[in-house]
């Protein structure tokens, strides 16, 4: 498949073969428009997300009253306007399954690993164009089918995104665990499944398809971000997949893997010796290298923005991609600390605090390293600058809280709250959410040929920015006044009368700031027509991407590959009278390559 | 009502934005504008990241202000909440010298270094020797608080057998609470839930045959004498539940098929707490907010709320199904008398369950 990718671009590059619509915009085998395939509908899902989020934050913060948007978009579920407690977890539910994987899991690597990884590696296509294209087409289907479980008679899943048996397992436990289950544990089999022909993808074109002299020590970081990222999904989403596949045996076929001795609905159940502790080991087994799936592509999009903008190398090249390593690793070691309080031996606990506190270390490093990359640069405020910067800020604010959290003894008492919404909101949701708009803001002109409205872009992100504070930092507090998550309403709690008003302020804030994302779709979808028109190499960047025309041809290179005599971080180099040399450029006469 | 407004008013909102940046966008038709930041653009978003840096620091303060009186920072009613509480305490500290220091040099750096049009930035690749140095302070930073972290997680959890507790089962179910009071023996009767006999009365499922289940204790209230250490014993009847009472510092999930367990020796009655300056202040709080809600209430035709008195809570704190956001139990921490006196008054297991 991959040979004759490449030999067929090398070959025809002159003249043009036939295209269909269909094979251009539909089934296309091109990595650049899977790419753009991923971004839209991941932006799709993501609306759907957030105006979720919207909802239920409406609920807590003026609870049980009528409110014409829950009449107008829940319907049944909201009588007379009021919110169905069931269909608040429901809301729940789908909003957190929705934005960890759909969003910032395809949305965000789908995006950007299909998009630079041949582009920045110096390849005509991913190893495998047709897997590439099966694998989106998976993710389409498995949001097609999420988002049907929506309208499901006894409504869609509810039993949080971690969906613990038994909760998730008995549908007379909860309404949604019924059909809404199924098609949910379906949707999430078929995700996977996309997840993993993506991945293996990705780390066979990496592997395989680097041009001359494109060394893995002179591949961008954004390269290793996406590479290692598409490891740890190899690596976890299995487990993930065996899980839900027991859990789906366990619904259907009477299996015991999860359940034993259960009384419900005056009937006892026959399910003997299971145990839903082993559930959770094995779901947050995928569930917390997921959080770094979602980070590391983040980060690596931000390494690289963060050098071109600040006309600087990135600070500390190697320990960047030793923290990377590090991070990757270690990831897969720390799971237990979601089940502190499980049940599970306390001896484990231990371990689990010990191995999650030491991967507060390579995530320190790279902060640090990041900040230093600034010092003494030129930097240029792009609105993917803004949200680098705003991912560093919320990666240091929400990773700090980590430490409270990972540490057993003190989760005794914060699990479960709103302190750790705050927690995993900032360093992984709203981190990634600004990684990919990021991204999305810088690798704009090469996906449409096209610039979007920077000064919309800076609307955007500052007010979002705010917002994004607003919203989550007071959650810590109300999380240590012990106010648990997942909970409909606060009113049978007069302990926590006195929260009320703050999650009133958190909820408008969350209102501004997501009637704020429409600058950003508007800014996103009229630029694809009306935008400026973009140079070849608009932020003067260095990496091989912004060698290609920027018109896209089929192959990416009208000509030769270009080959490659440097690392990608060449900017302000002295002797050089640019500020930056790409890395095709060979070195000049006595001029030496960094070592690292 | 409110809720109502709030929406009209997004809708606006959300309508006038579309506008606006519409007009913004087309008024920039024809200037000669690349889209790329300018020096203009970089000088406004450096003042910017300086006006930014403030806000997160005015946030910070004024929420600490406002909400950081927290009740799970003080006033812990449990014998090992103080090692807990000043474990957070010494985290919440450091995290914020970091956040303080890191936040500005990270928005001061993007305030300094905004671009300008001819300058170049400084070549610097890498530095051995700062990379060690924060590698190294967080080793130690994180060193320290692991090993004080785990010696007061290992106390907690290693249950003093010697210390003759007094046993409590937490029985679990959707949506509610039940517990078990082990009785003159102190040893719970067994249990399963194959065993329950609605007809009979017997609930959660104890086995008739057992003797030490005969003067076990069924209750929906949870009392306990003060000073002396209790040792729950978990359980559920359906899907996960946890086991959540927050003032005195503890949590433990309920496991259908287990039985899980957490100990703590309460330290403080619910009279002396109700006597506590801070909580008396809290209370107070609470209750004009319930006033003011009243007065909403009934000039709409409803029924005022009740005046809030405080009590220690169990809640649930795992989701366990629609009406998890009401599962709780009252906890009442007594003298030995008091508790004596109560659990005397007790109908035993044996003479609850009727007859076949
Ligand atoms: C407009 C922005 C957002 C708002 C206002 C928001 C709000 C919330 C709130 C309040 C909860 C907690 C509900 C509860 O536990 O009772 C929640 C849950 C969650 N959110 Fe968000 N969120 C937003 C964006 C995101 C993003 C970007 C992510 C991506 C990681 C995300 C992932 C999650 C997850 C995983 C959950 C947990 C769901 C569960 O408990 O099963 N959210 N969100
Ligand atoms: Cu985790
Ligand atoms: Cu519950």
């Amino acid at each position: 498949m991959s040979a004759h990718a490449d030999t067929h671009a090398h070959d025809d590059h002159g003249h043009h073969h036939k295209e269909t619509f269909v094979t251009k915009y539909i089934f296309s085998m091109d990595h650049k428009m899977i790419a753009k395939q991923y971004l839209i509908t991941g932006t799709i899902m993501g609306i759907i997300g957030i105006v979720m989020s919207l909802m239920f934050r409406m609920q807590i913060a003026w609870p049980e009253e009528p409110n014409v948007l829950f009449e107008a978009l829940l319907g049944k579920w909201a009588p007379n306007g009021v919110m169905d407690a069931d269909i608040y977890l429901a809301l729940v539910t789908i909003h957190g399954t929705i934005m960890v994987f759909f969003v910032l899991t395809a949305g965000l690597s789908g995006t950007f690993s299909n998009l630079l990884i041949p582009l920045q590696i110096g390849a005509r296509d991913m190893a495998s164009g047709f897997l590439n294209m099966v694998s989106y087409w998976l993710f389409f289907l498995s949001s097609v089918i999420m988002v049907l479980s929506l309208f499901v008679e006894a409504g869609p899943a509810a039993a949080g995104w971690t969906i613990y048996p038994p909760l998730s397992a008995l549908p007379m436990a909860q309404g949604g665990s019924g059909a809404g289950m199924t098609l949910w544990l379906v949707a999430m089999a078929i995700f996977i499944a996309s997840s993993l022909l993506g991945s293996l993808n990705y780390v066979v074109t990496v592997i395989n398809l680097r041009t001359k002299g494109m060394s893995m020590t002179r591949l961008p970081l954004t390269i290793w971000a996406f590479f290692v990222t598409a490891i740890i999904g190899i690596i976890s989403f299995p487990v993930l997949l065996s899980a839900a596949l027991l859990l789906i045996m366990d619904r259907s076929f009477g299996t015991s893997f999860f359940l034993s001795d259960i009384f419900i609905q005056g009937e006892v159940l026959h399910y003997q010796g299971g145990s839903p502790v082993l559930f959770e080991h094995l779901f947050w087994f995928l569930g917390h290298p997921e959080v770094y799936i979602v980070l590391l592509p983040a980060l690596g999009i931000t390494s690289e923005i963060i050098s071109t903008n600040s006309r600087k190398p990135i600070f500390g090249y190697r320990a960047m991609v030793v923290s990377i390593l590090a991070i990757a690793f270690l990831s897969t070691i720390v799971w237990g600390h979601h089940m502190f309080v499980s049940g599970m031996n306390p001896f484990l606990g231990s371990v689990f605090t010990f191995t999650t506190l030491l991967i507060a270390i390579p995530s320190a490093v790279k902060a640090f390293n990041y900040i230093t990359t600034l010092w003494k640069g030129n930097l240029q405020m792009n609105p993917a600058m803004l949200f680098s910067i705003g991912l560093v800020s919320t990666f240091i604010t929400g990773g700090l809280t980590g430490i409270i959290l990972g540490d057993s003894a003190l989760d005794i008492n914060v699990h479960d709250t709103y302190f750790v919404v705050a927690h995993f909101h900032l360093v992984m949701g709203i981190s990634a959410l600004y990684g990919m708009f990021a991204g999305i803001y810088h690798w704009y002109p090469k996906m449409f040929g096209r610039m979007m409205n920077k000064n919309l872009g800076y609307i955007h992100f500052w007010i979002t920015a705010i917002c994004a504070y607003g919203v989550f930092f007071p959650m810590h507090f109300i999380g240590m006044a012990g106010l648990p998550r997942r909970y409909y309403t606060n009113s049978n709690f007069p302990l926590f009368d006195d929260l009320a008003n703050v999650n009133v302020v958190i909820t408008v804030f969350a209102l501004i700031g997501g009637a704020f994302q429409l600058v950003f779709l508007y800014n996103f979808f009229s630029s694809m027509f009306f935008g400026k028109k973009a140079e070849q190499n608009p932020w003067k960047s260095n990496t091989l991407e912004w060698t290609t025309p920027v018109e896209h041809v089929h192959g990416n290179w009208p000509g030769e590959i270009p080959h490659v005599h440097r690392w990608a971080y060449d900017y302000s180099k002295p002797g050089h009278e640019a500020d930056f040399v790409p890395q095709n450029v060979p070195l000049m006469d006595g001029e030496e390559e960094l070592q690292h | 009502m409110t809720a109502f407004l709030t929406i009209i008013i997004v809708l606006f909102i959300a309508i006038a934005i579309w506008q606006m940046v519409k007009i913004f966008d087309l008024a920039q038709v024809g200037a000669s504008n690349s889209q790329i930041a300018d020096d203009k653009d970089n000088k406004l978003n450096g003042y910017l990241m300086i006006g930014f840096l403030v806000f997160i620091y005015v946030i910070t303060i004024v929420s600490i202000v406002k909400w950081g009186d927290l009740p799970l920072l003080s006033n812990s009613a449990s014998e090992h909440g103080p090692q807990i509480d000043n474990l957070m305490t010494i985290s919440l500290v450091i995290i914020f010298i970091v956040q303080t220091i890191t936040q500005f040099l990270l928005h001061y750096f993007a305030f300094k270094y905004k671009g300008e049009k001819g300058r170049k930035a400084l070549f610097y690749a890498d530095n051995n020797k700062l990379e060690a140095i924060w590698t190294i302070i967080p080793v130690i930073t994180l060193a320290g608080l692991i090993i004080y972290g785990l010696f007061t997680w290992t106390s907690i959890m290693n249950v003093d057998e010697d210390a003759d507790p007094l046993v409590v089962e937490l029985y679990a179910q959707q949506f509610n609470w039940k517990a078990r009071y082990a009785g003159q023996d102190n040893v719970l009767g067994m249990a399963n839930v194959r065993l329950i006999d609605n007809d009979r009365a017997n609930i959660l499922g104890l086995d008739e045959a057992d003797p030490n289940a005969q003067d076990d204790v069924i209750t929906t209230e949870l009392h306990l004498p003060v000073g002396k250490p209790v040792l729950f014993k978990m359980r559920s009847q359906d899907v996960l539940h946890s086991a959540y009472m927050p003032h005195f510092r503890a949590q433990m999930n309920c496991v259908p098929g287990m039985i899980t367990q957490f100990a703590f020796t309460p330290t403080i009655t619910t009279a002396e707490m109700r006597q506590n300056p801070d909580i008396v202040d809290k209370v107070k709080n609470i209750n004009d907010i319930r006033t003011e809600k009243s007065k909403e209430l009934v000039a709409g035709g409803d029924e005022a709320l009740d005046p809030y008195e405080f009590d220690y809570l169990l809640l649930c704190n795992k989701i366990c199904g629609k009406s998890h956001y009401n599962m709780q139990m009252k906890i009442i921490v007594e003298t030995q008398e008091e508790y004596d006196a109560w659990i005397k008054e007790q109908a035993t297991f044996k003479n609850t369950i009727t007859a076949n």
